[in-house]
């Protein structure tokens, strides 16, 4: 693991895009630690940190106990004293067992006392994968409304590459989800000298004139599936991937949805609650009046991630009922 | 700080699992045959599980419980009917000895519209109380607290009915298993549980997750009486949960057993293993829990070869039809996925 993305463009999935990142920042910068189950000679339960354990040894990859909890306040406590932890769960749904302190403590720390927290809380999440109820989640919702936190959920291996960097650099808290349908199936360049994105700032996936689809992490392939099918019958959709979720880039959004006149938030968690109300809600105070049609949204049932394949394909929103519901906001 | 010598020491003369003659027993040659019979059940219906996971039959992930099926099934036999057990991944024999069939696992494995939760979960993530059974939760430590909450429930009624749950070396370090632990304690609820210390968790051996040698001297903390027990032994396991429950049962507040053992495969069948000494996997074959009670039966003349062999024989059978059934099996429909997110029955 000696190629680095500061070299010569190089192909990688989305898996070794996050940790060429971990493996590069731990190069730059000696504060960098990562902390978690199976994450040393493992390597990791999907083997994101393979071969760190050996480059940076035991001191910086630090393998623990099943305590979510007890090693995200770890993890907290280190940061404020100067530490880059980057925590790994080993499936993001077990962050549910660090709530408390990461919604509580690590959230609201600058604000009750001044005190930053830089801190990266990783981890493998969502479905198509027949993981079931505990091994599919999509929490991003579950800490959009939580004061304090950043939230990343990149799509491509470049944005991933470049914006844990980023998470890594930001002096605040920062959730990074890695879709794990993404990790071997997405491939892509990480050009010459790329090290940071910025965070908040959303990338235009598609141009395109006839409607908006803002969506992010595995429904931006999604949307782009959708998009050629649809393009076929002369329906131009652009598709806005917001990238970071917290801070959002409203002004892409805005600006999209002015040109089109048509939003529709596409996201893989159950509608009721989930972040792209917030998105539509947005689009509704901030661009009512360039609206041609309701803005829509569509997302996964409010139900649990059901297991069968059958029912889950039912759950999870797919090309042909964007494209479906695209063609109604497009016709109506 | 070092850890200092186990202050349960004295207390537990068979803490080394190598003793070849198995526990003393009095239970008689018919219920000894069915527990030989639910441990090779147990087997090979996991056996048949690995053929279905690498002919793509099984959707998702394949647990094995294999060296450790002695800890499921002595446990579970020690249960009465109205007692409740809240099992893990790894305790299919505790399923089979509540009286589910092979085919519930099967097509629960294999995502069929015909599995106990209709395809809706997986694996062995299914219960059924009036098996006594409640589904297993995936994050580790969780059952401890739902199963103290069940026992409190029988103590809260005057019932006498006792509950069991599992828990692995690994799954002792979370929050939930203190709270819940501490929680049965100081509530004194008739609950059972079995720690299997099977030597790893994923990747991580037991000296990477705790400064402890026993498991059981987490109990000590709680003040739960602990016992270690050979986990390779089913005759020893059936024994010691036996008492375990008797004492729970008679209202002597929760119970603890650290059972030693070893996990023979990987986490799971996508894992070789590899992090794991060869010598390990060759220093408890020798100890193979079922290989050990076939020999205690022929020993003890229970039961000759031919016998055996009989239920052996019986056992594939009823697996035959079984994986039949689920290979027959229809998928869900897929607007089942919207059905039971609320109980719409009466109050
Ligand atoms: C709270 C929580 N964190 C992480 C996991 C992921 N995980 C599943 S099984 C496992 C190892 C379990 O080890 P142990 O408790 O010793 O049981 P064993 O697998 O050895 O039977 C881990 C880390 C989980 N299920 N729950």
């Amino acid at each position: 693991m000696s190629a680095t993305a500061t070299g010569a463009a190089t192909e990688v999935t989305f898996l070794e895009a996050i940790g060429r990142a971990l493996a590069d920042e731990m190069r730059a910068d000696d504060r960098v630690f990562l902390i978690g189950e199976d994450v040393g000679r493992y390597g990791g339960a999907f083997r994101v940190t393979a071969g760190l354990l050996d480059e940076f040894g035991p001191r910086r990859v630090i393998d623990t106990p099943i305590s979510e909890s007890g090693f995200t306040g770890a993890a907290i406590g280190a940061a404020m004293m100067g530490l880059r932890p980057v925590v790994e769960y080993q499936f993001i749904d077990f962050i549910a067992n660090a709530f408390d302190m990461v919604v509580n403590f690590a959230g609201t720390n600058r604000y009750r006392w001044g005190q930053k927290v830089p801190l990266v809380l990783r981890g493998p999440s969502g479905g198509r994968v027949s993981g079931s109820a505990f091994h599919s989640a999509n929490p991003e919702a579950y800490f959009h409304r939580a004061p304090g936190l950043k939230i990343v959920y990149p799509a491509t291996a470049e944005d991933a590459y470049g914006l844990l960097r980023a998470a890594i650099r930001d002096p605040n808290p920062v959730l990074f989800f890695e879709h794990k349908y993404l990790y071997r199936r997405v491939k892509g360049t990480l050009p010459e000298g790329l090290e940071t994105l910025p965070l908040g700032r959303a990338r235009l996936a598609r141009a395109g004139r006839d409607l908006t689809v803002i969506t992010w992490s595995a429904m931006v392939h999604v949307a782009l599936e959708a998009a050629a099918t649809l393009a076929a019958e002369g329906i131009e959709i652009e598709i806005v991937d917001l990238r970071t979720l917290k801070p959002m880039d409203e002004a892409a959004i805005l600006a999209s949805v002015e040109k089109t006149n048509r939003a529709l938030v596409l996201s893989e968690e159950p509608v009721t609650g989930s972040v792209a109300g917030d998105v539509a809600a947005r689009i509704a105070e901030r661009a009512f009046w360039s609206l041609d049609a309701p803005v829509a949204r569509v997302g996964c049932l409010d139900t649990p991630v059901p297991y069968s394949p059958p029912l889950e394909d039912f759950y999870l929103p797919n090309a042909a009922k964007l494209a479906a519901r695209v063609r109604e906001l497009v016709s109506g | 700080m070092t850890t200092s010598a186990s202050p349960l020491g004295p207390l537990h003369p068979d803490v080394e699992p190598r003793r070849e003659r198995l526990a003393a027993t009095a239970l008689p040659r018919e219920s000894q045959l069915e527990l030989y019979r639910y441990l090779q059940l147990n087997r090979r219906l996991e056996d048949r599980l690995t053929n279905l996971y690498r002919q793509g039959k099984v959707v998702g992930g394949l647990y094995s419980s294999r060296g450790q099926e002695a800890i499921s099934v002595g446990s579970a036999y020690a249960l009465g009917p109205r007692d409740v057990v809240g099992p893990l991944i790894r305790n299919l024999g505790s399923l089979l000895v509540r009286g589910v069939a092979p085919r519930e696992i099967l097509t629960q494995y294999m995502a069929r519209g015909t599995s106990p939760t209709g395809g809706k979960d997986c694996n062995l993530h299914f219960g059924d109380l009036a098996r006594g059974l409640v589904s297993p939760i995936s994050m580790l430590g969780a059952l401890v607290p739902v199963l103290a909450g069940v026992a409190l429930a029988a103590k809260y009624r005057g019932e006498d009915s006792v509950a069991l749950t599992y828990i692995g070396d690994g799954g002792t370090s979370t929050g939930d298993f203190h709270e819940g632990m501490n929680l049965a304690a100081v509530l004194e609820v008739p609950l059972v549980v079995v720690a299997e210390h099977n030597g790893y968790a994923y990747s991580t051996p037991t000296e990477r997750q705790m400064k402890i040698k026993d498991l059981a001297q987490r109990a000590v903390a709680y003040g739960i009486p602990a016992r270690i027990v050979d986990g390779n032994d089913v005759l020893a396991v059936y024994e010691a949960t036996r008492q375990a429950v008797s004492e729970a049962r008679a209202g002597g507040g929760p119970r603890m057993l650290e059972v030693k053992t070893f996990r023979m495969k990987g986490h799971a069948e996508h894992d070789d293993a590899g992090y794991v000494p060869p010598e390990l996997f060759e220093r408890w074959r020798a100890r193979d829990p079922i290989a050990r009670f076939e020999r205690h039966l022929a020993d003890e003349g229970l039961a000759t070869r031919a016998e055996l062999d009989a239920i052996l024989a019986d056992v594939d059978r009823r697996l035959d039809e079984d994986v039949d059934f689920a290979l027959a099996s229809p998928w869900p429909p897929p607007e089942r996925a919207l059905e039971g997110v609320y109980e719409e029955g009466e109050t």
